[in-house]
Protein backbone atom coordinates (compact mmCIF):
# COMPACT_ATOMS: atom_id res chain seq x y z
CA UNK A 1 0.00 0.00 0.00
CA UNK A 2 2.77 2.30 0.98
CA UNK A 3 4.74 1.80 -2.93
CA UNK A 4 1.01 2.32 -4.01
CA UNK A 5 0.96 5.68 -2.71
CA UNK A 6 4.26 6.27 -3.20
CA UNK A 7 3.99 5.50 -6.85
CA UNK A 8 1.30 7.56 -6.75
CA UNK A 9 2.66 10.87 -5.51
CA UNK A 10 5.76 10.31 -7.96
CA UNK A 11 3.15 10.36 -10.83
CA UNK A 12 1.55 13.57 -9.59
CA UNK A 13 5.02 15.00 -9.37
CA UNK A 14 5.99 14.24 -12.74
CA UNK A 15 2.90 15.44 -14.12
CA UNK A 16 3.20 18.92 -12.14
CA UNK A 17 6.60 19.20 -13.06
CA UNK A 18 5.06 19.03 -16.97
CA UNK A 19 2.97 21.22 -16.39
CA UNK A 20 5.60 24.03 -15.27
CA UNK A 21 7.98 22.99 -17.55
CA UNK A 22 5.62 22.85 -20.51
CA UNK A 23 5.10 27.02 -21.70
CA UNK A 24 9.68 26.57 -20.91
CA UNK A 25 10.60 23.74 -23.12
CA UNK A 26 7.73 24.48 -25.93
CA UNK A 27 8.78 28.13 -26.32
CA UNK A 28 4.98 28.97 -26.24
CA UNK A 29 3.05 30.53 -24.12
CA UNK A 30 0.54 27.76 -23.79
CA UNK A 31 -2.78 29.18 -23.75
CA UNK A 32 -4.68 26.29 -25.00
CA UNK A 33 -3.30 24.62 -21.44
CA UNK A 34 -4.28 27.77 -19.45
CA UNK A 35 -7.88 27.33 -20.79
CA UNK A 36 -8.04 23.94 -19.44
CA UNK A 37 -6.54 25.44 -16.04
CA UNK A 38 -9.19 28.10 -16.35
CA UNK A 39 -12.19 25.95 -17.38
CA UNK A 40 -11.26 23.00 -15.10
CA UNK A 41 -12.32 25.32 -11.88
CA UNK A 42 -16.28 25.80 -12.60
CA UNK A 43 -15.84 21.95 -13.45
CA UNK A 44 -14.89 21.41 -9.86
CA UNK A 45 -17.57 23.23 -9.22
CA UNK A 46 -19.92 21.29 -10.53
CA UNK A 47 -18.49 18.21 -8.73
CA UNK A 48 -18.65 19.65 -5.35
CA UNK A 49 -22.49 20.00 -5.79
CA UNK A 50 -22.98 16.59 -7.45
CA UNK A 51 -21.39 14.97 -4.21
CA UNK A 52 -24.72 16.18 -2.84
CA UNK A 53 -26.56 14.88 -5.93
CA UNK A 54 -27.65 17.70 -7.00
CA UNK A 55 -26.71 19.53 -10.65
CA UNK A 56 -26.84 23.07 -11.54
CA UNK A 57 -27.58 23.99 -15.01
CA UNK A 58 -26.75 27.32 -14.14
CA UNK A 59 -23.66 27.75 -13.15
CA UNK A 60 -22.21 29.99 -16.09
CA UNK A 61 -23.70 32.80 -14.29
CA UNK A 62 -21.20 32.90 -11.70
CA UNK A 63 -18.36 32.38 -14.86
CA UNK A 64 -20.00 35.40 -16.20
CA UNK A 65 -19.97 37.37 -13.17
CA UNK A 66 -16.26 36.87 -12.70
CA UNK A 67 -15.40 37.76 -16.38
CA UNK A 68 -17.67 40.78 -16.07
CA UNK A 69 -16.17 41.63 -12.54
CA UNK A 70 -12.18 41.82 -13.75
CA UNK A 71 -13.58 44.20 -16.77
CA UNK A 72 -15.47 46.67 -14.57
CA UNK A 73 -13.08 47.20 -11.91
CA UNK A 74 -10.12 46.79 -14.81
CA UNK A 75 -12.24 49.68 -16.48
CA UNK A 76 -12.49 51.75 -13.81
CA UNK A 77 -8.96 51.37 -12.64
CA UNK A 78 -7.72 52.12 -16.19
CA UNK A 79 -6.27 48.29 -16.63
CA UNK A 80 -5.60 47.56 -13.23
CA UNK A 81 -3.31 44.94 -11.27
CA UNK A 82 -4.13 40.97 -12.39
CA UNK A 83 -3.98 40.18 -8.36
CA UNK A 84 -6.17 42.84 -7.08
CA UNK A 85 -8.57 41.82 -10.24
CA UNK A 86 -8.55 38.06 -9.00
CA UNK A 87 -9.76 39.26 -5.83
CA UNK A 88 -12.46 41.35 -6.84
CA UNK A 89 -13.81 38.68 -9.08
CA UNK A 90 -13.95 35.51 -5.99
CA UNK A 91 -15.60 38.29 -4.09
CA UNK A 92 -18.35 39.22 -6.36
CA UNK A 93 -18.86 35.45 -6.94
CA UNK A 94 -18.88 34.73 -3.50
CA UNK A 95 -21.75 37.04 -2.84
CA UNK A 96 -23.53 35.99 -5.73
CA UNK A 97 -23.49 32.76 -4.43
CA UNK A 98 -24.25 33.80 -1.52
CA UNK A 99 -27.53 35.48 -2.94
CA UNK A 100 -28.65 33.04 -5.23
CA UNK A 101 -27.59 30.11 -3.04
CA UNK A 102 -30.03 31.23 -0.08
CA UNK A 103 -32.87 30.33 -2.63
CA UNK A 104 -32.07 27.62 -4.18
CA UNK A 105 -30.69 25.45 -1.24
CA UNK A 106 -34.31 25.14 -0.79
CA UNK A 107 -34.74 23.04 -3.54
CA UNK A 108 -33.67 19.05 -4.66
CA UNK A 109 -33.30 17.56 -7.96
CA UNK A 110 -34.75 18.83 -10.77
CA UNK A 111 -36.00 22.24 -8.98
CA UNK A 112 -32.82 22.65 -7.99
CA UNK A 113 -31.08 22.51 -11.75
CA UNK A 114 -33.85 24.38 -13.09
CA UNK A 115 -33.82 27.53 -11.21
CA UNK A 116 -30.51 27.59 -11.40
CA UNK A 117 -30.82 27.85 -15.03
CA UNK A 118 -33.94 30.52 -14.25
CA UNK A 119 -31.08 32.54 -12.47
CA UNK A 120 -28.52 32.25 -15.18
CA UNK A 121 -30.78 33.05 -17.54
CA UNK A 122 -31.84 36.42 -16.08
CA UNK A 123 -28.21 37.78 -15.56
CA UNK A 124 -27.87 36.51 -19.47
CA UNK A 125 -30.57 38.94 -20.44
CA UNK A 126 -29.35 41.75 -18.22
CA UNK A 127 -25.80 41.36 -19.24
CA UNK A 128 -27.57 41.45 -22.99
CA UNK A 129 -30.19 44.16 -22.66
CA UNK A 130 -28.30 46.72 -20.51
CA UNK A 131 -26.02 48.43 -22.84
CA UNK A 132 -24.85 51.17 -21.86
CA UNK A 133 -23.61 49.33 -18.45
CA UNK A 134 -22.13 45.86 -20.31
CA UNK A 135 -22.08 46.39 -23.77
CA UNK A 136 -24.59 43.89 -24.39
CA UNK A 137 -23.93 41.23 -26.91
CA UNK A 138 -20.80 43.10 -28.18
CA UNK A 139 -19.24 42.30 -24.64
CA UNK A 140 -17.11 44.04 -22.24
CA UNK A 141 -13.71 44.45 -23.38
CA UNK A 142 -10.54 43.28 -20.46
CA UNK A 143 -7.75 45.37 -20.74
CA UNK A 144 -4.28 43.58 -20.45
CA UNK A 145 -3.97 44.26 -16.61
CA UNK A 146 -0.69 44.83 -14.42
CA UNK A 147 1.09 42.44 -12.69
CA UNK A 148 2.37 42.95 -9.25
CA UNK A 149 2.65 46.89 -11.06
CA UNK A 150 4.46 45.24 -13.97
CA UNK A 151 2.94 45.77 -17.30
CA UNK A 152 3.59 42.96 -19.30
CA UNK A 153 3.87 42.37 -23.46
CA UNK A 154 1.28 39.75 -24.68
CA UNK A 155 3.96 36.73 -24.60
CA UNK A 156 5.00 37.46 -21.19
CA UNK A 157 1.25 38.29 -20.09
CA UNK A 158 0.04 35.05 -21.76
CA UNK A 159 2.91 33.09 -19.65
CA UNK A 160 2.14 34.52 -16.75
CA UNK A 161 -1.56 34.28 -16.80
CA UNK A 162 -0.42 30.44 -17.81
CA UNK A 163 1.41 29.55 -14.71
CA UNK A 164 -1.18 31.79 -12.41
CA UNK A 165 -3.98 29.59 -14.00
CA UNK A 166 -2.03 26.25 -12.96
CA UNK A 167 -1.48 27.95 -9.38
CA UNK A 168 -5.18 28.72 -8.78
CA UNK A 169 -6.36 25.08 -10.24
CA UNK A 170 -3.61 23.39 -8.12
CA UNK A 171 -4.80 24.79 -4.92
CA UNK A 172 -8.60 24.36 -5.68
CA UNK A 173 -7.76 20.66 -6.28
CA UNK A 174 -6.07 19.83 -3.75
CA UNK A 175 -8.48 22.45 -1.26
CA UNK A 176 -11.33 20.48 -2.72
CA UNK A 177 -10.17 17.35 -1.99
CA UNK A 178 -9.04 17.76 1.76
CA UNK A 179 -12.94 19.79 2.02
CA UNK A 180 -14.57 16.40 0.61
CA UNK A 181 -12.67 14.37 3.60
CA UNK A 182 -13.62 16.96 5.76
CA UNK A 183 -16.42 16.56 8.12
CA UNK A 184 -18.22 18.70 6.02
CA UNK A 185 -17.59 17.14 2.96
CA UNK A 186 -19.12 13.96 4.34
CA UNK A 187 -21.87 15.71 5.24
CA UNK A 188 -22.22 16.51 1.76
CA UNK A 189 -21.86 13.16 0.75
CA UNK A 190 -24.56 12.29 3.11
CA UNK A 191 -26.78 14.43 1.68
CA UNK A 192 -27.30 12.64 -1.40
CA UNK A 193 -27.50 9.49 0.12
CA UNK A 194 -29.94 10.37 3.28
CA UNK A 195 -31.28 13.58 3.91
CA UNK A 196 -33.30 12.69 6.70
CA UNK A 197 -31.03 11.25 9.08
CA UNK A 198 -28.51 14.19 7.98
CA UNK A 199 -31.51 16.30 9.47
CA UNK A 200 -31.36 13.60 12.30
CA UNK A 201 -27.77 13.49 13.51
CA UNK A 202 -28.66 17.58 13.87
CA UNK A 203 -27.02 18.76 10.68
CA UNK A 204 -28.45 21.63 8.78
CA UNK A 205 -28.34 19.65 5.00
CA UNK A 206 -29.28 22.96 3.58
CA UNK A 207 -26.18 24.93 5.62
CA UNK A 208 -24.13 21.99 4.58
CA UNK A 209 -25.19 22.53 0.71
CA UNK A 210 -25.22 26.42 0.67
CA UNK A 211 -21.21 26.24 2.15
CA UNK A 212 -20.41 24.03 -1.08
CA UNK A 213 -22.53 26.39 -3.22
CA UNK A 214 -20.50 29.18 -2.68
CA UNK A 215 -17.60 27.37 -3.11
CA UNK A 216 -18.62 26.20 -6.37
CA UNK A 217 -19.52 29.95 -7.25
CA UNK A 218 -16.32 31.08 -6.40
CA UNK A 219 -14.48 28.60 -8.63
CA UNK A 220 -16.97 29.36 -10.72
CA UNK A 221 -16.19 32.69 -10.62
CA UNK A 222 -12.45 32.95 -10.77
CA UNK A 223 -12.99 30.37 -13.99
CA UNK A 224 -14.40 33.09 -15.44
CA UNK A 225 -12.07 35.63 -14.88
CA UNK A 226 -8.75 33.72 -16.09
CA UNK A 227 -10.93 33.03 -19.18
CA UNK A 228 -11.63 36.73 -19.63
CA UNK A 229 -8.55 37.74 -19.20
CA UNK A 230 -7.11 34.87 -20.97
CA UNK A 231 -9.75 36.26 -23.66
CA UNK A 232 -9.59 39.91 -23.44
CA UNK A 233 -13.36 39.80 -23.42
CA UNK A 234 -16.42 39.61 -21.52
CA UNK A 235 -19.61 38.57 -23.75
CA UNK A 236 -23.22 37.48 -21.95
CA UNK A 237 -22.36 33.66 -23.90
CA UNK A 238 -20.44 33.54 -20.44
CA UNK A 239 -23.79 33.10 -18.59
CA UNK A 240 -25.75 31.26 -21.23
CA UNK A 241 -27.48 28.00 -20.08
CA UNK A 242 -25.55 26.18 -23.13
CA UNK A 243 -21.75 26.71 -21.36
CA UNK A 244 -23.89 26.10 -17.86
CA UNK A 245 -24.66 22.27 -19.35
CA UNK A 246 -20.99 22.36 -21.19
CA UNK A 247 -19.72 22.54 -17.41
CA UNK A 248 -22.07 20.06 -16.34
CA UNK A 249 -20.98 17.44 -19.62
CA UNK A 250 -17.22 18.16 -18.64
CA UNK A 251 -17.76 17.22 -15.28
CA UNK A 252 -19.61 13.71 -16.35
CA UNK A 253 -16.68 13.47 -19.08
CA UNK A 254 -14.31 13.42 -15.74
CA UNK A 255 -16.04 11.45 -13.58
CA UNK A 256 -18.11 12.95 -10.85
CA UNK A 257 -16.40 10.74 -7.85
CA UNK A 258 -12.91 12.62 -7.79
CA UNK A 259 -11.90 16.60 -7.47
CA UNK A 260 -8.88 15.01 -10.50
CA UNK A 261 -12.29 14.63 -13.39
CA UNK A 262 -12.23 18.48 -13.30
CA UNK A 263 -8.94 18.36 -14.54
CA UNK A 264 -9.31 15.06 -16.62
CA UNK A 265 -12.39 16.55 -17.87
CA UNK A 266 -11.62 20.05 -18.56
CA UNK A 267 -8.37 18.99 -20.89
CA UNK A 268 -10.38 15.74 -22.88
CA UNK A 269 -12.92 18.25 -23.73
CA UNK A 270 -10.89 21.02 -24.93
CA UNK A 271 -8.72 18.67 -26.69
CA UNK A 272 -11.50 17.03 -28.68
CA UNK A 273 -12.80 20.81 -29.40
CA UNK A 274 -9.75 22.14 -31.11
CA UNK A 275 -8.57 18.85 -32.46
CA UNK A 276 -11.86 17.97 -33.88
CA UNK A 277 -12.15 22.08 -34.93
CA UNK A 278 -9.28 21.65 -37.11
CA UNK A 279 -9.56 18.36 -38.44
CA UNK A 280 -13.37 16.99 -39.11
CA UNK A 281 -14.51 21.21 -39.51
CA UNK A 282 -17.74 21.70 -38.15
CA UNK A 283 -18.64 18.68 -36.80
CA UNK A 284 -16.97 18.90 -33.10
CA UNK A 285 -20.23 18.89 -31.07
CA UNK A 286 -20.89 15.41 -32.78
CA UNK A 287 -17.69 14.09 -31.83
CA UNK A 288 -18.08 15.28 -28.10
CA UNK A 289 -21.98 13.67 -28.02
CA UNK A 290 -20.71 10.37 -29.14
CA UNK A 291 -17.58 10.59 -26.66
CA UNK A 292 -20.14 11.38 -23.35
CA UNK A 293 -22.25 8.58 -24.92
CA UNK A 294 -19.26 6.14 -25.19
CA UNK A 295 -17.92 7.51 -21.64
CA UNK A 296 -21.85 7.13 -20.33
CA UNK A 297 -22.16 3.53 -21.70
CA UNK A 298 -18.87 1.91 -21.21
CA UNK A 299 -17.11 4.22 -18.18
CA UNK A 300 -20.01 5.49 -16.14
CA UNK A 301 -17.19 7.19 -13.71
CA UNK A 302 -15.67 9.37 -15.94
CA UNK A 303 -12.08 9.37 -17.40
CA UNK A 304 -10.99 9.47 -13.87
CA UNK A 305 -12.41 6.17 -12.67
CA UNK A 306 -11.53 4.71 -15.97
CA UNK A 307 -8.08 5.48 -15.19
CA UNK A 308 -8.72 4.19 -11.51
CA UNK A 309 -9.66 0.98 -13.17
CA UNK A 310 -6.58 0.89 -14.84
CA UNK A 311 -4.51 1.75 -12.35
CA UNK A 312 -5.81 -0.98 -10.24
CA UNK A 313 -5.06 -3.72 -13.07
CA UNK A 314 -1.75 -2.61 -13.69
CA UNK A 315 -0.27 -2.47 -9.63
CA UNK A 316 -2.59 -5.71 -9.40
CA UNK A 317 -4.38 -4.64 -6.58
CA UNK A 318 -7.86 -3.75 -5.85
CA UNK A 319 -7.35 -0.50 -6.19
CA UNK A 320 -10.71 0.51 -7.18
CA UNK A 321 -11.96 4.24 -6.01
CA UNK A 322 -15.21 3.13 -5.94
CA UNK A 323 -17.45 -0.09 -7.52
CA UNK A 324 -19.42 0.44 -10.89
CA UNK A 325 -22.99 1.36 -10.12
CA UNK A 326 -24.16 -2.66 -11.17
CA UNK A 327 -21.68 -4.59 -8.69
CA UNK A 328 -23.45 -2.46 -5.65
CA UNK A 329 -26.30 -4.76 -6.61
CA UNK A 330 -24.11 -8.07 -6.56
CA UNK A 331 -26.25 -11.58 -5.20
CA UNK A 332 -25.47 -10.92 -1.67
CA UNK A 333 -26.09 -7.76 -1.11
CA UNK A 334 -29.26 -6.62 -0.02
CA UNK A 335 -31.74 -4.71 -2.00
CA UNK A 336 -31.03 -0.95 -2.42
CA UNK A 337 -33.64 0.76 -0.62
CA UNK A 338 -36.44 3.34 -1.56
CA UNK A 339 -36.18 6.83 -1.17
CA UNK A 340 -36.02 7.55 2.55
CA UNK A 341 -38.30 10.14 3.08
CA UNK A 342 -41.22 7.53 2.81
CA UNK A 343 -39.60 4.94 4.94
CA UNK A 344 -39.74 7.49 8.37
CA UNK A 345 -43.69 7.77 8.32
CA UNK A 346 -44.22 4.25 7.44
CA UNK A 347 -45.06 1.52 10.06
CA UNK A 348 -47.01 3.77 12.37
CA UNK B 1 -39.80 12.88 39.64
CA UNK B 2 -40.43 15.30 37.04
CA UNK B 3 -40.55 14.19 33.21
CA UNK B 4 -38.17 14.68 30.90
CA UNK B 5 -40.47 14.06 27.80
CA UNK B 6 -44.05 15.18 29.13
CA UNK B 7 -47.09 14.78 26.43
CA UNK B 8 -50.04 16.05 26.62
CA UNK B 9 -53.40 15.44 24.82
CA UNK B 10 -51.88 14.66 21.62
CA UNK B 11 -54.41 14.37 18.92
CA UNK B 12 -53.55 13.31 15.53
CA UNK B 13 -55.37 11.93 12.57
CA UNK B 14 -54.44 10.91 9.04
CA UNK B 15 -57.49 11.10 7.11
CA UNK B 16 -60.30 8.96 8.60
CA UNK B 17 -57.25 7.36 10.72
CA UNK B 18 -57.38 8.47 14.17
CA UNK B 19 -53.66 7.82 15.38
CA UNK B 20 -53.72 9.50 18.57
CA UNK B 21 -56.83 10.68 20.26
CA UNK B 22 -55.57 12.54 23.62
CA UNK B 23 -52.96 10.27 24.33
CA UNK B 24 -50.96 12.06 27.41
CA UNK B 25 -47.63 9.93 28.13
CA UNK B 26 -44.40 11.07 30.97
CA UNK B 27 -40.77 9.98 30.00
CA UNK B 28 -38.88 10.10 33.10
CA UNK B 29 -34.94 9.93 33.67
CA UNK B 30 -33.61 6.57 33.49
CA UNK B 31 -36.73 4.93 31.72
CA UNK B 32 -36.78 2.15 29.77
CA UNK B 33 -39.94 2.39 28.55
CA UNK B 34 -41.95 0.09 26.02
CA UNK B 35 -45.07 1.14 23.85
CA UNK B 36 -46.87 -1.89 22.81
CA UNK B 37 -49.55 -1.89 21.06
CA UNK B 38 -51.55 -3.08 17.56
CA UNK B 39 -49.82 -2.36 14.38
CA UNK B 40 -51.06 0.78 12.83
CA UNK B 41 -51.99 2.17 16.34
CA UNK B 42 -50.02 5.28 16.12
CA UNK B 43 -47.06 4.22 18.23
CA UNK B 44 -44.00 5.52 15.31
CA UNK B 45 -46.04 8.24 14.98
CA UNK B 46 -45.75 9.13 18.71
CA UNK B 47 -41.77 8.83 17.80
CA UNK B 48 -42.28 10.98 15.11
CA UNK B 49 -44.17 13.98 16.75
CA UNK B 50 -41.43 13.42 19.69
CA UNK B 51 -39.14 14.29 17.23
CA UNK B 52 -40.12 16.98 15.28
CA UNK B 53 -40.93 15.26 12.38
CA UNK B 54 -44.71 14.73 12.53
CA UNK B 55 -47.30 17.65 14.06
CA UNK B 56 -50.16 16.70 15.68
CA UNK B 57 -53.26 18.84 15.44
CA UNK B 58 -53.33 18.99 18.94
CA UNK B 59 -51.77 18.71 22.26
CA UNK B 60 -48.32 19.67 23.28
CA UNK B 61 -44.88 17.87 23.96
CA UNK B 62 -42.83 19.45 26.31
CA UNK B 63 -38.51 17.91 27.04
CA UNK B 64 -37.40 19.30 30.52
CA UNK B 65 -40.20 21.97 30.48
CA UNK B 66 -39.11 23.34 27.53
CA UNK B 67 -41.78 23.28 24.03
CA UNK B 68 -40.44 21.59 21.25
CA UNK B 69 -43.60 20.82 19.74
CA UNK B 70 -42.86 22.79 15.81
CA UNK B 71 -39.32 22.43 16.34
CA UNK B 72 -37.41 20.66 13.77
CA UNK B 73 -35.63 17.21 13.82
CA UNK B 74 -32.57 18.69 13.74
CA UNK B 75 -33.08 21.58 16.62
CA UNK B 76 -34.92 18.61 18.58
CA UNK B 77 -31.55 16.23 18.57
CA UNK B 78 -29.42 19.35 19.39
CA UNK B 79 -31.71 19.50 22.32
CA UNK B 80 -30.78 15.64 23.44
CA UNK B 81 -33.67 13.56 21.87
CA UNK B 82 -31.81 10.60 19.27
CA UNK B 83 -33.78 8.65 17.40
CA UNK B 84 -33.39 4.99 15.79
CA UNK B 85 -35.46 4.20 12.86
CA UNK B 86 -37.16 0.40 12.69
CA UNK B 87 -35.83 0.70 8.82
CA UNK B 88 -32.43 2.08 8.98
CA UNK B 89 -31.75 5.10 7.68
CA UNK B 90 -28.15 5.24 6.97
CA UNK B 91 -25.46 6.71 4.15
CA UNK B 92 -25.17 3.53 2.24
CA UNK B 93 -21.90 4.75 0.04
CA UNK B 94 -19.85 5.83 3.05
CA UNK B 95 -18.49 3.28 5.34
CA UNK B 96 -19.86 2.57 8.54
CA UNK B 97 -17.00 4.26 9.89
CA UNK B 98 -17.49 7.32 8.29
CA UNK B 99 -21.37 6.92 9.02
CA UNK B 100 -20.23 7.26 12.73
CA UNK B 101 -17.54 9.90 12.42
CA UNK B 102 -20.15 12.25 10.63
CA UNK B 103 -22.54 11.77 14.24
CA UNK B 104 -19.69 11.92 16.07
CA UNK B 105 -18.56 15.00 14.37
CA UNK B 106 -21.96 16.78 14.39
CA UNK B 107 -22.30 16.14 17.93
CA UNK B 108 -18.95 18.13 18.86
CA UNK B 109 -19.60 20.59 16.03
CA UNK B 110 -16.43 19.84 14.51
CA UNK B 111 -16.87 21.90 10.99
CA UNK B 112 -13.74 23.22 10.24
CA UNK B 113 -13.73 22.70 6.38
CA UNK B 114 -10.08 21.36 5.91
CA UNK B 115 -10.10 18.92 8.57
CA UNK B 116 -9.87 15.62 8.15
CA UNK B 117 -12.95 13.58 9.09
CA UNK B 118 -10.99 10.60 10.01
CA UNK B 119 -8.96 12.66 12.42
CA UNK B 120 -11.25 14.07 15.00
CA UNK B 121 -10.85 13.33 18.67
CA UNK B 122 -13.94 11.54 18.78
CA UNK B 123 -12.41 9.21 16.68
CA UNK B 124 -11.67 6.68 19.81
CA UNK B 125 -15.29 7.13 21.14
CA UNK B 126 -16.17 5.82 17.57
CA UNK B 127 -14.33 2.47 18.00
CA UNK B 128 -15.56 2.30 21.13
CA UNK B 129 -19.06 2.32 20.28
CA UNK B 130 -18.56 0.01 17.13
CA UNK B 131 -16.83 -2.40 19.42
CA UNK B 132 -20.11 -2.37 21.61
CA UNK B 133 -22.61 -3.17 18.99
CA UNK B 134 -20.47 -5.56 17.73
CA UNK B 135 -19.78 -4.19 14.27
CA UNK B 136 -16.17 -3.19 14.47
CA UNK B 137 -15.29 -6.23 11.77
CA UNK B 138 -17.07 -3.80 9.23
CA UNK B 139 -15.89 -0.62 9.86
CA UNK B 140 -14.23 -0.25 6.38
CA UNK B 141 -17.38 -1.63 4.58
CA UNK B 142 -20.17 0.57 2.87
CA UNK B 143 -23.11 0.88 5.11
CA UNK B 144 -25.37 -0.22 1.41
CA UNK B 145 -23.35 -3.33 1.94
CA UNK B 146 -24.00 -4.78 5.58
CA UNK B 147 -26.84 -7.02 5.90
CA UNK B 148 -30.09 -5.86 8.07
CA UNK B 149 -29.14 -7.28 11.42
CA UNK B 150 -25.58 -4.82 11.17
CA UNK B 151 -27.16 -1.99 9.42
CA UNK B 152 -30.11 -1.95 12.47
CA UNK B 153 -27.00 -2.03 14.71
CA UNK B 154 -25.40 0.53 13.07
CA UNK B 155 -28.78 2.55 13.03
CA UNK B 156 -28.56 2.23 16.81
CA UNK B 157 -25.35 3.54 16.96
CA UNK B 158 -25.18 6.27 15.21
CA UNK B 159 -28.20 7.85 17.54
CA UNK B 160 -26.00 6.78 20.81
CA UNK B 161 -23.03 8.41 18.95
CA UNK B 162 -24.81 11.56 19.35
CA UNK B 163 -24.85 11.40 22.98
CA UNK B 164 -28.47 11.81 23.96
CA UNK B 165 -30.14 12.01 27.29
CA UNK B 166 -32.96 10.30 25.86
CA UNK B 167 -32.77 7.77 23.16
CA UNK B 168 -36.17 6.52 20.78
CA UNK B 169 -35.69 3.51 19.15
CA UNK B 170 -38.39 1.83 16.78
CA UNK B 171 -37.96 -2.18 17.27
CA UNK B 172 -34.79 -2.18 18.05
CA UNK B 173 -34.24 -5.80 17.09
CA UNK B 174 -36.72 -6.69 14.31
CA UNK B 175 -34.80 -7.99 11.53
CA UNK B 176 -31.74 -8.71 14.03
CA UNK B 177 -31.47 -12.25 13.80
CA UNK B 178 -32.97 -14.04 16.83
CA UNK B 179 -30.26 -15.97 17.85
CA UNK B 180 -28.64 -12.21 18.69
CA UNK B 181 -31.28 -10.56 19.59
CA UNK B 182 -30.91 -11.17 23.49
CA UNK B 183 -27.16 -10.64 23.22
CA UNK B 184 -27.42 -7.52 21.40
CA UNK B 185 -30.22 -5.87 24.06
CA UNK B 186 -27.85 -7.10 26.90
CA UNK B 187 -25.23 -5.19 25.51
CA UNK B 188 -27.26 -1.98 24.18
CA UNK B 189 -29.03 -1.65 27.47
CA UNK B 190 -25.72 -2.03 29.12
CA UNK B 191 -24.44 1.15 27.38
CA UNK B 192 -27.25 3.04 28.08
CA UNK B 193 -27.27 2.24 31.58
CA UNK B 194 -23.27 3.43 31.47
CA UNK B 195 -24.47 6.20 29.55
CA UNK B 196 -27.29 7.15 31.82
CA UNK B 197 -29.09 7.49 28.54
CA UNK B 198 -33.40 7.13 29.53
CA UNK B 199 -34.87 4.88 26.16
CA UNK B 200 -38.55 4.71 25.08
CA UNK B 201 -38.82 1.80 22.37
CA UNK B 202 -41.49 0.76 20.26
CA UNK B 203 -41.64 -3.17 20.44
CA UNK B 204 -43.49 -6.28 19.35
CA UNK B 205 -41.45 -8.82 20.86
CA UNK B 206 -43.33 -8.93 23.81
CA UNK B 207 -39.89 -11.21 25.65
CA UNK B 208 -37.95 -8.24 25.03
CA UNK B 209 -40.43 -6.43 26.66
CA UNK B 210 -40.49 -8.38 30.00
CA UNK B 211 -37.03 -8.59 30.08
CA UNK B 212 -35.41 -5.02 29.36
CA UNK B 213 -38.56 -2.56 29.72
CA UNK B 214 -39.15 -1.17 33.65
CA UNK B 215 -42.51 0.07 32.34
CA UNK B 216 -44.81 -0.57 29.41
CA UNK B 217 -47.20 1.52 28.00
CA UNK B 218 -50.35 -0.03 25.18
CA UNK B 219 -50.96 2.07 22.94
CA UNK B 220 -54.72 1.22 21.92
CA UNK B 221 -57.67 3.10 19.62
CA UNK B 222 -55.61 6.16 19.83
CA UNK B 223 -55.05 6.21 23.78
CA UNK B 224 -52.68 4.51 26.49
CA UNK B 225 -54.82 2.35 27.66
CA UNK B 226 -52.80 1.14 30.34
CA UNK B 227 -48.98 1.75 31.86
CA UNK B 228 -47.15 0.54 34.48
CA UNK B 229 -44.14 -1.92 35.30
CA UNK B 230 -44.28 -4.82 32.60
CA UNK B 231 -45.15 -7.43 35.50
CA UNK B 232 -48.47 -5.96 35.49
CA UNK B 233 -49.39 -4.48 32.23
CA UNK B 234 -48.25 -7.83 30.29
CA UNK B 235 -50.74 -10.14 32.73
CA UNK B 236 -53.74 -7.65 32.53
CA UNK B 237 -56.11 -10.16 30.50
CA UNK B 238 -57.51 -6.73 28.59
CA UNK B 239 -54.01 -6.24 26.84
CA UNK B 240 -53.01 -10.07 26.72
CA UNK B 241 -56.66 -9.99 24.75
CA UNK B 242 -56.13 -7.13 22.53
CA UNK B 243 -52.27 -6.49 22.22
CA UNK B 244 -50.59 -10.02 22.53
CA UNK B 245 -53.34 -12.08 21.63
CA UNK B 246 -53.82 -15.27 23.05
Amino acid sequence: MATNSSLRLALLAVAALVAVAYPIVSGSSGSFLTIVWAKALPVLGIILLLQAGQVSFGHAMFFAVGAYTIGFVGRAMAGGELVLLLVAAAFASLLAGLLVGVFVVRYRYIFFGMLNLAFSMVLFSMLEKFIHVTGGSDGLRIARPTILGEAMGRAQYETILYYVSLAILALALYGGARFLDSPLGHALKAIKSNETRVEYLGISARLVLLVAYVASAVLAGLGGALVGAIQGIATPDYAYWVRSGEFVFVAILGGTGHVAGALAGAFVYEFIRSSAAAYVGDTWQMTLGIVLLAVILFAPRGIVGMAADLWGRLTGGSARAEPAPEEADAPDAPAREPRPLRIVGGGR
Amino acid sequence: MSALISARGIAIRFGGVVAADGVSLDVFAGDHLAIIGPNGAGKTTFLNICTGYLKPQGGTVQFKGRDILGSSPRAITRLGIARAFQIPQLFLEQSVRENMLIAAASQARRFAPFARLADIPERGDVEHLLALVDCADVADRKAGELPEGKRKLVDIALALALKPEVLLMDEPTSGVASSEKFTIMDTLVAALRERAVTAVFVEHDMEMVSRYANRVAVWSAGTISRQGPPAEVLNDPEVVRTVIGG
